[in-house]
């Protein structure tokens, strides 16, 4: 578990240099996602040692989105001067993009002939 | 007997402990809930969690910054939670390698009704522009959005505050959306999750499934950077 969390921590601290080295508006955590899962997909040994504490963070990822949560109170007298329009563009547009692209993926997935045989 | 405990208060308040152990049992208790709900997705542990707390911090006066200071140790964990999405992608490589044309397709179009719609409703309700182009990334991770909104004229603190309540809305509407909608696959599903509701939506997604789980979390690493392109070209036609 100590080794996993240190391997994800210092692919976190890679992809923290990378993005500032390089200028680019990415998080840093994304980079290291992204470097991470090469090295994954290379090594099937590289997966197996993360993947007690990926299950372990990932199955509580919920409780780590918390603090940002409530800290939103804050802010909510800013989004009442135009909470109609805001509330209203949130609820429409998510709504909108749940449903788009839940039907598109299913669509291209049916008209391609792509459905699990599993 | 009560300057004790106004003493005790005091002291208690001001450490990083009383706040930590707030988060987790407020969480602890909300995942009891949502469990005994068998994940009903209106007992949202989140949305669920964040009542009581932000009610005792508003009962209590205590300012945000202390009860981050608590709160911190858990939010820190966000960031390797992110990077460790890489395990289950790498084991759902290969299905997502199939899947590339759909993953692709349906990238373009949520991605693009996420912003257009998002920043068109807004517009029709008459919003001033620093609203709109505050709402715009409003799908996508924090600090992607936060940076989006800051290049196109929007405000980074109003836009984080958009992208928490659209993330708890798609965790709680996105499984019941689908299902009105018949679609059953995970993937897709999960893709929708992620796409929509960033990690939020992602989170929500694990608790449906590995595999939407981890369609969720490459929905909300491609739409980050896709919105990351789209946005600016979208804000250049709004009047």
């Amino acid at each position: 578990m100590l080794q996993a969390f240190t391997i994800l921590l210092g692919f976190q601290l890679a992809g923290e240099v990378l993005v500032r080295v390089l200028h680019v508006g990415i998080p840093g955590p994304v980079v290291g996602m992204t470097m991470l899962a090469i090295g994954c997909i290379a090594s099937v040994r590289l997966r197996k040692m993360c993947e007690a504490a990926a299950t372990m963070l990932l199955g509580n990822l919920s409780l780590l989105f918390l603090p940002a949560a409530v800290g939103i109170v804050q802010f909510l007298p800013l989004l009442q001067k135009q909470g109609l329009a805001i509330g209203a563009a949130i609820l429409g547009s998510t709504v909108l993009a749940i449903a788009v692209t839940a039907l598109v993926f299913r669509f291209v997935v049916h008209h391609m002939k792509l459905e699990d045989r599993e | 007997m009560s300057q004790d405990v106004v003493r005790l208060w005091v002291y208690l308040s001001a450490t990083p402990l009383l706040w930590l152990f707030a988060t987790l049992i407020a969480y602890v208790l909300a995942d009891i809930f949502a469990r005994a709900t068998g994940r009903h997705p209106l007992a949202n542990p989140i949305l669920v969690a964040m009542i009581p707390l932000a009610a005792l911090l508003w009962f209590t006066k205590t300012p945000y910054t202390t009860y981050f200071e608590g709160a911190q140790f858990v939010h820190f964990m966000l960031g390797p939670a992110t990077v460790a999405i890489a395990v289950p992608l790498a084991a759902e490589f290969k299905r997502m390698r199939r899947l590339a044309v759909p993953i692709l397709v349906a990238l373009f179009a949520g991605s693009l009704t996420a912003i257009v719609s998002a920043v068109g409703i807004a517009w029709l309700f008459g919003a001033p522009h620093v609203v709109l182009a505050s709402l715009a990334p409003k799908s996508v991770t924090t600090p992607i959005a936060m940076g989006i909104a800051a290049l196109v004229g929007g405000l980074p603190s109003l836009t984080a505050t958009m992208v928490v309540v659209t993330g708890i809305l798609t965790g709680v509407i996105a499984l019941p959306l689908t299902r009105l909608l018949r679609v059953h696959d995970h993937a897709a599903h999960g893709f929708a999750s992620g796409l929509a509701g960033h990690g939020i939506g992602t989170a929500r997604a694990f608790h449906d499934s590995q595999v939407a789980g981890t369609f969720a979390g490459l929905a909300l690493a491609l739409n980050g950077l896709l919105t990351a392109v789209l946005v600016p070209l979208v804000m250049k036609l709004v009047p």
